[in-house]
């Protein structure tokens, strides 16, 4: 069943705006794969009326794990819940990104921008399963905004930290550390998930050194689930483009296929 | 056992509760969901005669209540629909109908006749409301002669019965159902969404790509079962009504309001097994207040 009206939240931990959601839900810990994500009721009723769409963080036989900004009031209702309150999820839903045997030995780079760290740390740690040597790049505008960081370390990821201002680790974008790390060794894959600029100036870095990428891309969602075509962003298909969901098709598509618009999405 | 069959005289429907077309995708989308044998239909996204492309994003603002959304019809054209996708959704043991679009008149009827050559259609809900793919909302459904040339044109093509859903971004509703029904609709479907805009304050720009945009979910409801109860208390052809019904109360409200069934909408995006929700709380309440047919409390509201 892909809505699970029984989840409870377990735990939260927060730093700033920034939370960590640990939530009870066999159903969908079980069948969630990395790249994936939900769709969150934050409040009984019509205010706020839609679901709202958070990429699965970490996933397990006991439930999932979420992680967010706040950034409006239904990510600010959540960040309120307490631990024992019920929640409401549709998913495990979209394509994720790609985990399999291929991998295996290979050097995979994971590229998290701000919330976009949301995805790669279940997507590391699969990927890690599948023998993959994995290194995950996180960026932040400050040192406040990759309060993640000693949960990768802890968990044994190489992990090379970027903030903006330079607060932590190197100073810059997360694009030209990666720039940097392929300068000194190419890796054989590279998953994304951020702001739209982040992507799209990995998305041609990845391209000038032909390593295959995949990115997952975010938007507004009206349903989740492929009904409202709310979530479109333009992607290639046979030899045009076109308005693709990003909620059916994706989150996660391949680097090749993604056309960057001037409009962003 | 409640009696839940609607009656719509050129359709019978095993219960009143449709999905509107634009929020229930094909139909297939929902089957991880529930049966959509439980539906009494569902009306799948407007077609054009050609694949289309629909609006650039910003497509969807959420506002208090409310949803505005500006997609553009994008779909994928009759062509399409009917290898691909009809197959899959007809002889399920639900109705299909189909929203028709057209840019002109002779699309319309393009449409229709392209559709006809296929099974498994049980009726069409011609769209002529659709406020997202003319500037400043235009569409055929704000004009009483408008509606009357494209419904008379439609119907003399059409082998199967023929909807008009309707705007409610006009003056007086009635108007124009009565020039639907004047041409010919077996059937007035209403309403679609409210012509409608967001503001970013920060970046003063407009939240959506198309500026404006149509209003759907809660926050309409009280405007559709006005607009509902003027059409249905004087329209001699059935009505199915429409516009924020969340709940089976709301839907209900519908029914007693003159809707012969009802089509949820918005309420799919937020849980997809709402219809069938919906459905479950109508037969619970007819249950708890001696209802054993549902069609018997259509049009029972009673003023004065």
């Amino acid at each position: 069943m892909l809505i699970d009206r029984n989840a409870r939240l377990r735990e939260t931990r927060s730093w700033g705006d920034y939370r960590l959601l640990g939530i009870d839900s066999p159903s969908l810990g079980r069948t969630a794969r990395p790249g994936q994500f939900v769709m969150i009721k934050a409040a009984e009723g019509a205010v706020p009326l839609l679901r709202r769409p958070l990429s699965v963080h970490d996933a397990g036989p006991d439930g999932i794990e979420l992680f967010f900004k706040v950034a409006g009031r239904g990510t600010a209702i959540l960040a309120g819940k307490r631990p024992g309150d019920p929640l409401d999820i549709v998913g495990p839903l979209g394509k994720g990104f790609t985990v399999s045997g291929a991998l295996n030995g290979k050097r995979v780079f994971c590229v998290g921008g701000g919330r976009g760290i949301a995805p790669l740390f279940f997507l590391a740690r699969m990927l890690a399963g599948a023998g993959a040597r994995v290194t995950v790049f996180y960026g932040g505008r400050t040192a406040a905004d990759i309060p993640l960081k000693d949960k990768f370390e802890k968990a044994g990821f190489e992990l090379l930290c970027s903030t903006d201002d330079g607060s932590h680790g190197f100073a810059g974008l997360v694009t030209d550390l990666v720039g940097r790390e392929i300068g000194r060794g190419k890796p054989d894959h590279l998953c994304a998930c951020g702001p739209d600029p982040m992507m799209k100036a990995l998305a041609s870095k990845a391209r000038e050194s032909r390593v295959p990428a995949e990115f997952s891309l975010e938007s507004v969602m009206g349903c989740g689930i492929g009904a409202c075509w709310g979530c479109v962003h333009r992607i290639k298909s046979g030899g045009g483009e076109e308005w693709t969901k990003i909620c059916e098709d994706g989150p996660v598509f391949p680097g090749d296929r993604i056309a960057w618009t001037e409009w962003g999405t | 056992m409640i009696d839940l069959a609607a009656d719509l005289g050129f359709l019978k429907l095993k219960n009143p509760v449709l999905a509107a077309s634009g929020t229930f995708g094909y139909g297939s989308e929902f089957e991880p969901y529930f049966d959509l044998a439980k539906l009494g239909g569902f009306v799948v996204k407007g077609l054009y005669y050609g694949p289309r492309e629909g609006n650039r994003p910003p497509r969807l603002v959420e506002t208090t209540g409310g949803l505005i959304n500006a997609i553009g019809l994008q779909g994928v054209g009759v062509q399409a629909f009917s290898e691909k996708i009809l197959p899959k959704i007809r002889g399920r043991g639900t109705a299909v109908l189909v929203n028709v679009c057209g840019a002109d008149d002779d699309e319309y009827v393009a449409v229709v006749e392209f559709l006809d050559a296929h099974e498994g259609i049980a009726a069409y809900e011609l769209n002529i409301s659709c406020p997202n793919v003319k500037k400043e909302g235009l569409c055929p459904a704000l004009s009483p002669r408008t509606t009357a040339r494209l419904v008379g044109r439609v119907k003399d093509a059409s082998k199967r019965p023929v909807i008009v859903k309707l705007s409610p971004n006009v003056t007086d509703v009635v108007e124009i159902a009565r020039a639907a029904e004047d041409a010919g609709a077996d059937g007035i479907a209403l309403v679609n969404t409210f012509l409608a805009m967001a503001v970013d304050l920060e970046t003063r720009r407009p939240k959506l790509a198309n500026v404006f945009g149509g209003l759907s979910g809660p926050a309409v409801k009280p405007i559709a079962l006005r607009m509902v109860y003027q059409v249905a208390s004087r329209a001699r052809v059935p009505v199915i009504g429409m516009g924020g019904i969340m709940t089976g109360t709301d839907a209900l409200e519908f029914l007693v309001a003159g809707a012969s069934a009802v089509e949820v909408g918005t309420a799919n995006f937020v849980d997809p097994d709402a219809a069938v929700r919906i459905l479950r709380e109508i037969e619970e309440w007819c249950g708890a207040h001696g209802v054993s047919r549902v069609r018997d409390i259509v049009g029972t509201l009673e003023i004065g």
